[in-house]
């Protein structure tokens, strides 16, 4: 306790004394924490948008021409049915289609009440069970008459994978270098403390101080800068995320049938990976900057 | 209590200490004499382990400092006494919290420390100084702190490097009486120096160190014709 309590305060002691350093590392972590945030919230978003569109894999959608009545419907619906692995098929008239809209867009549904005409086609709904199947249904309704275009979502599913991916390998690189940049910093900031204090570390050595005993104010102030800047990047990415959701979260569930994650839903996470980070650079920063100072 | 077996250090090429064999004894109080550079820092830096030995054996106490590994360089360090020419007080903690230091460092407790420091500092002569910097103290003053800080864990062994050298020759004998003193408690007293006068009215074991060799080893005088410059002579440089 007693030991506790000498290094928290040599801590507080050696932030205070060199506050201008100490306010530039606090903003160097804070800016790195903040990119990270963005990524964090992107690709978070992306991927549930994804999981959403997921769910719709094993759906084939075969929209028809209004001309097409519904003996032609029956007959293109017998065709499909006959394919290897397909487990199900559902004819959705336009009526039902606008229903369903109007059910997924929520409280926008009365913007769908101006359209006057119902503009969606009457469908047919394939389930399949196979990738196979999938290609199957895909290639024969186009080629049969009646229908004027086939929605196969395999394909987006296939591009969203693909930038979401991208998308985790950028932030990684990203990260990795703003990572490096701010334990640079961090360790600068902290090496003027220990520069100032070299005479009396030297003593501290002679007199029989362990490394431990010298480093621990100097891990703590690390640790306290960064847990510091960690909060506030935490604060200022909810806030400016939530004002985010709240503008725009209902037009983004229009246009794309897929929520933005909630920003409190957000928030525990971004808790602790900050924190986590934000720490892990403070005490990084520090052990680095002593090692020189400490080898006899 | 300080054993030195053929030790050997080099510089490269050049000499520190060249197959030195020599026995301190418990309660010994020794002068370590020689011109600058003959080897004297760099028998007080292996006694610490700040330096590494390239052959021979050094043990201090129990320790076995030849194959210490770094990891217990601490607590070696924290059984020695240790005085500079320069002081090395802390100038921003006051005299109490300068011994109180040494204390903090091997983690007595708060009671402890209120307890001891006082006794020190009454021991060495400055109670009533408790409460002021070191830069408001006399320079005799600021060694007796430094003693007080030495002593103050009850070390087997107190090393002194060259303690009078930045003092007044009064002021240097008044040192001089307490480290006497301290010897008397029967804690070994290790003593770099460079003044003929305090050495040859002291009349304690003496040992002359030159190019790396101890070439007398005797009770009694101080051996060179007249002090020698006292060159001021880093022993722990820390720039």
């Amino acid at each position: 306790m007693n030991r506790l309590g000498y290094t928290l305060k040599q801590a507080f002691q050696q932030i205070h004394r060199n506050k201008g350093m100490s306010l530039a590392s606090v903003f160097a972590i804070t800016a790195m924490l903040l990119i990270l945030g963005l990524f964090f919230v992107i690709s978070v978003n992306v991927n549930l948008f994804t999981e959403m569109v997921k769910q719709d894999y094993d759906k084939v959608e075969i929209y028809l021409l209004d001309s097409t009545d519904r003996a032609q419907a029956q007959q293109i619906m017998d065709t499909m049915k006959d394919i290897k692995n397909v487990s199900k098929v559902e004819y959705r008239s336009k009526a039902d289609a606008l229903k369903i809209m109007k059910e997924r867009w929520g409280d926008s549904g009365y913007l769908l009440d101006s359209l006057g005409d119902n503009p969606l086609p009457n469908s047919i709904l394939v389930k399949v069970n196979t990738l196979a199947a999938a290609n199957k249904v895909n290639s024969t309704a186009a080629k049969l008459s009646g229908v004027e275009s086939v929605k196969y979502y395999k394909e987006t599913v296939d591009k969203l994978t693909k930038i979401t991916d991208f998308l985790q390998i950028a932030a990684l690189v990203i990260m990795v270098f703003l990572v490096i940049v701010s334990i640079v910093v961090v360790s600068n900031t902290i090496k003027l403390t220990v520069f100032a204090r070299s005479r009396e570390i030297s003593i501290m050595k002679y007199i029989g101080a362990t490394n431990w005993f010298v480093r621990g104010p100097f891990l703590v102030e690390g640790i306290l800068i960064g847990l510091f800047s960690s909060l506030v990047s935490a604060g200022i990415t909810y806030l400016i995320y939530g004002k985010i959701v709240d503008a725009i979260g209902s037009k983004v569930m229009t246009i794309l049938s897929s929520p933005l994650v909630p920003a409190g839903y957000l928030s525990v996470n971004l808790i602790i990976i900050f924190v986590a980070m934000g720490v892990s650079i403070g005490a990084c920063g520090s052990i680095i900057s002593m090692r020189k100072f400490l080898n006899t | 209590m300080i054993t030195f077996t053929n030790v050997t250090k080099m510089y490269g090429d050049n000499v520190g200490l060249e197959n030195v064999s020599v026995d301190i004894e418990k309660g010994d109080f020794v002068f370590l004499v020689g011109p600058s550079g003959a080897g004297k820092s760099t028998f007080i830096k292996l006694i610490l382990k700040e330096l590494d030995a390239d052959a021979g054996t050094i043990t201090v106490g129990d320790y076995d400092v030849t194959n210490l590994s770094n990891r217990e360089v601490p607590e070696l360090r924290s059984k020695i006494g240790i005085v500079f020419q320069d002081f090395r007080l802390l100038p921003k903690k006051t005299v109490f919290e300068n011994v109180a230091f040494a204390m903090e460092i091997l983690h007595r407790t708060k009671r402890q420390i209120r307890k001891r420091v006082p006794q020190i500092l009454s021991l060495v002569g400055i109670a009533d100084k408790a409460d002021r910097y070191p830069q408001e103290l006399s320079a005799g003053e600021q060694q007796r702190v430094a003693i007080a800080r030495a002593i103050v864990n009850n070390p087997k062994v107190l090393i002194a490097d060259e303690p009078t050298g930045n003092l007044d020759p009064v002021t240097a004998n008044g040192i001089m009486e307490l480290l006497d003193e301290i010897n008397m408690t029967g804690t070994t007293v290790l003593m770099v120096t460079h003044a003929k006068d305090i050495v040859d009215r002291m009349n304690k074991r003496v040992v002359a160190i030159e190019s790396g060799h101890i070439v007398r080893d005797e009770f009694g005088q101080y051996g060179y014709e007249e002090e020698m410059t006292a060159v001021r002579e880093e022993v722990f440089d820390d720039e």
